[in-house]
C-alpha cells in the first residue's frame, strides 16, 4: 500500500481540500456581503467579490448604540455564568469523591437522573416564569438548561478521582486546613486541565445561547449578540426600528438593512475566529473526553 | 455514645454537604421541578390553578393531539432525520477521519482539522445567516450566481419543502463532522501499527487494509455511538429545524420536529395542552430509548454506559 500511495495522497489533499472550501465559502460570502453596497447587493445579490467595497453597514451598527449593548450582555452573562458554573460543578463534583460519605450514592443517582430523565421544555419553561419569575430579568440568561450540567459533574468527579491523592487532603487536614480551604487552595489549583476544559465548554455555551434569549427575554434590556441576531433574521427592520428615536425619518430610507444584518452576523461571528487558534486545544480536548457520553 | 457519635459525622461531614447545596438546589429548581410539572399534559392549564393546581382533563390532550395529523408528522421527521444523521453522520466522519489520519505531514493534517472543527463553533443562528446567503430567494448566492447564469428559473428556497430535507441534512453534516471525526480520529491512532506493516508485506492494497484492518477496529466505537444516538431518536436539534428554515410556514411538512412542534404550541397558549402532551410523550418515550439503549451500551462496553 505504501508503492502507490501518492495517489491515494493527492485523492485526500482534494477531498480536504473540497471539504475546507465547503467550510470557508459561505463565511467568506457573509463577510463579503456585509462589506459591499447595499444597491449592489439588491442588484446583484450576495457576491464573494463585490462591485464596490462599502463600509457603511458597519457605519451604521458602530454609531449606533444596539451593538455595543448586546456585546456588554453577551460578556457578562458569558463570564458571570462561566465562573459561577465551574465552581458550582466542581463543588459538587469533589463531594462525590469524599470517601465514605454518607447519602453519596443518593446524591449520585440524584445528579445522574437529570441525564436520563427530563420534564422537557413546556414544565420547564412554566415553573421557571410562573413559580421563578424568571421572565425578562437577567438570570434567564444565566440559569435555564444550561447552568450546570450531570454530564460535567461526571467528568470532573472521574477527573478528581484519578488526579487528587487523597494522602495530600489527608496531611492539610491535619495542619488544620479547613475543608472548605482545602477545596479551594488544593483541589482546584491542582485540577486546572479539568478545569479549563470544562470552564470552555461552558464559556462557549453562553456565548452562543440564544434559546433562553427566545423563550425569556422581550425586554430590550436584556437582548444579547445572538438575540440581536435572532430578532433581525427573522425581521430585517429589526435594527432600523430601534434606531427610530435617534435617527431622523429621512434617514430611514438609507438604512443598509441586508449589509446590517450581515454586517453583525461579522461582528458575532468575529471573537469565534479571532480566538479559535487559542482555545482551540481545550476545545479538542473538551470534545475527546465528551464525544462518547456527550 | 451514638449521639455524639453522630454528631461527630454530621461535624465532619457537614462541609461537602454545603459544599454541594448549590448543585442540588439547582437540579431540583431546573429538572426535578419540571419533572413534577409533566402533570400539566393532564391538565386543561389556568393562569389561577398554576402548574400543579390546574383542573384535570385526564388524557384528553393526548386524544387531540393522537388524532391530529401532527403527531405523525413530527414523529416521522424527528425519527427520520436522527436516523439520516446517524447514518451518514457516521460514515462522513469516518471517511473525514481516515483521510487526516492518513495524510503525511502533521501540518497540513492540522490545519484541514481546524478548517473542518471551526463551524461546530458558530450558533445555529450565525448558521442560518449562511444558509439565508447562500439561499436566499432575491439576494442569495446559488440564485443569482448559478442559476441564473445557466439560464434556469430562480428558485425561492424558503417556500419549496422538497429541497430542504437535503439543505438541513447538508447543514446539520458542514456544522458537525469536524467534531464527531475527533473521536474516530482518536481511535485511528492507537490501532497497533504492525497490522498495516503486515497486511502490506502481504501485498494488501490500501483499501483492504481499510476495510480488514481500519474498520474492525473502530466497530465497538461505532456500535456504542449509534446505540447512544438511537437513545436520543426522539429528540432534535431545535436550532436546526426552526431558525435555519427561518420558521418558514411553507415547509413545515419536513421541518417540524417533537422540539418545534412543543415550542409552537407553548409560544400560542390555545395549543399549551397539546404541547404539554407532545412534551410528556418525548419525555417518557425518550426515557424508555435511554434506559434500554444504555443496557445494550453496558452490555457491549462497560466502560461507555452512563451508569
Amino acid at each position: 500500500m505504501v508503492k502507490n500511495d501518492r495517489g491515494f495522497q493527492i485523492l485526500a489533499h482534494v477531498l480536504l481540500i473540497l471539504m475546507g472550501v465547503l467550510v470557508v465559502f459561505p463565511i467568506l460570502l457573509l463577510v463579503m456581503a456585509s462589506i459591499s453596497a447595499e444597491s449592489d447587493i439588491i442588484k446583484y445579490g450576495y457576491s464573494l467579490f463585490p462591485k464596490h467595497i462599502d463600509f457603511t453597514s458597519y457605519n451604521f451598527i458602530f454609531s449606533e448604540g444596539s451593538i455595543y449593548h448586546a456585546y456588554l450582555i453577551t460578556v457578562i452573562v458569558t463570564v458571570i455564568g462561566t465562573v459561577a458554573s465551574v465552581i458550582v460543578t466542581t463543588m459538587i463534583s469533589y463531594t462525590l469523591t469524599v470517601p465514605g460519605l454518607p447519602g453519596k450514592q443518593i446524591l449520585s443517582f440524584y445528579v445522574l437522573f437529570t441525564m436520563l430523565f427530563s420534564g422537557g421544555l413546556v414544565p420547564s419553561y412554566m415553573s421557571w416564569c410562573n413559580l421563578f419569575h424568571i421572565k425578562n430579568t437577567i438570570w434567564a440568561l444565566l440559569f435555564p438548561f444550561i447552568f450546570v450540567s450531570a454530564f460535567h459533574i461526571m467528568i470532573t468527579r472521574t477527573y478528581f478521582q484519578n488526579n487528587i491523592p487523597q494522602e495530600i487532603l489527608e496531611s492539610a487536614r491535619m495542619d488544620g486546613l479547613s475543608e472548605f480551604g482545602i477545596f479551594f487552595r488544593m483541589v482546584l489549583p491542582l485540577s486546572k486541565p479539568i478545569i479549563a476544559t470544562i470552564g470552555f465548554m461552558k464559556a462557549l455555551m453562553y456565548w452562543n445561547d440564544w434559546k433562553n434569549s427566545l423563550y425569556f427575554v422581550t425586554d430590550k434590556q436584556y437582548v444579547s449578540v445572538q438575540a440581536l441576531l435572532n430578532n433581525m433574521l427573522t425581521n430585517v427592520q429589526y435594527l432600523s426600528q430601534s434606531m427610530d428615536a435617534s435617527l431622523g425619518a429621512t434617514d430611514m430610507v438609507n438604512i443598509p438593512t441586508l449589509g446590517i444584518r450581515m454586517a453583525i452576523a461579522v461582528v458575532g461571528m468575529l471573537p469565534m475566529i479571532v480566538l479559535y487558534p487559542f482555545f482551540q486545544k481545550y476545545y479538542m480536548e473538551g470534545l475527546t473526553v465528551g464525544a462518547v457520553k456527550g | 455514645m451514638s449521639k455524639t457519635n453522630a454528631f461527630v459525622k454530621i461535624k465532619k461531614y457537614f462541609p461537602f454537604y454545603l459544599m454541594a447545596l448549590p448543585g442540588i438546589i439547582y437540579f431540583f429548581i431546573n429538572s426535578y421541578i419540571p419533572m413534577g410539572g409533566l402533570i400539566l399534559a393532564f391538565e386543561k392549564y389556568t393562569v389561577k390553578g398554576g402548574i400543579f393546581r390546574s383542573p384535570k382533563v385526564g388524557l384528553s390532550n393526548f386524544k387531540f393531539l393522537f388524532s391530529s395529523a401532527d403527531a405523525w408528522l413530527m414523529t416521522r421527521n424527528t425519527i427520520a432525520y436522527n436516523l439520516v444523521f446517524i447514518v451518514l453522520g457516521t460514515v462522513v466522519a469516518i471517511v473525514v477521519a481516515y483521510l487526516l489520519h492518513e495524510l503525511k505531514g502533521n501540518l497540513p493534517r492540522k490545519i484541514y482539522q481546524t478548517i473542518i472543527l471551526f463551524p461546530s463553533l458558530l450558533s445555529i443562528i450565525i448558521v442560518s445567516y449562511l444558509v439565508n446567503a447562500v439561499l436566499a430567494g432575491d439576494t442569495g448566492f446559488i440564485n443569482n450566481y448559478i442559476l441564473i447564469p445557466l439560464g434556469i428559473d430562480p428558485i425561492s428556497f424558503y417556500s419549496e419543502p422538497k429541497f430542504w430535507p437535503f439543505i438541513l441534512i447538508f447543514v446539520h453534516l458542514w456544522q458537525m463532522t469536524g467534531t464527531s471525526c475527533i473521536l474516530y480520529l482518536a481511535n485511528m491512532s492507537a490501532i497497533d501499527s504492525g497490522l498495516y506493516e503486515a497486511a502490506s508485506l502481504d501485498g494488501a492494497s490500501r483499501w483492504h487494509a481499510f476495510i480488514n484492518i481500519t474498520i474492525p477496529c473502530l466497530v465497538p466505537t461505532i456500535i456504542t455511538l449509534t446505540i447512544l444516538a438511537v437513545g436520543k431518536i426522539f429528540n432534535s436539534d431545535f436550532g436546526l429545524f426552526y431558525q435555519v428554515p427561518m420558521n418558514s410556514g411553507a415547509l413545515i411538512d419536513v421541518t417540524q420536529t417533537i422540539d418545534t412542534y412543543v415550542y409552537r404550541g407553548l409560544m400560542n397558549t390555545a395549543n399549551l395542552g397539546m404541547s404539554a402532551a407532545a412534551c410528556f410523550y418525548q419525555s417518557v418515550v425518550g426515557f424508555i430509548l435511554v434506559m434500554i439503549t444504555n443496557h445494550l451500551v453496558k452490555k457491549l462496553s462497560k466502560e461507555n454506559a452512563m451508569f
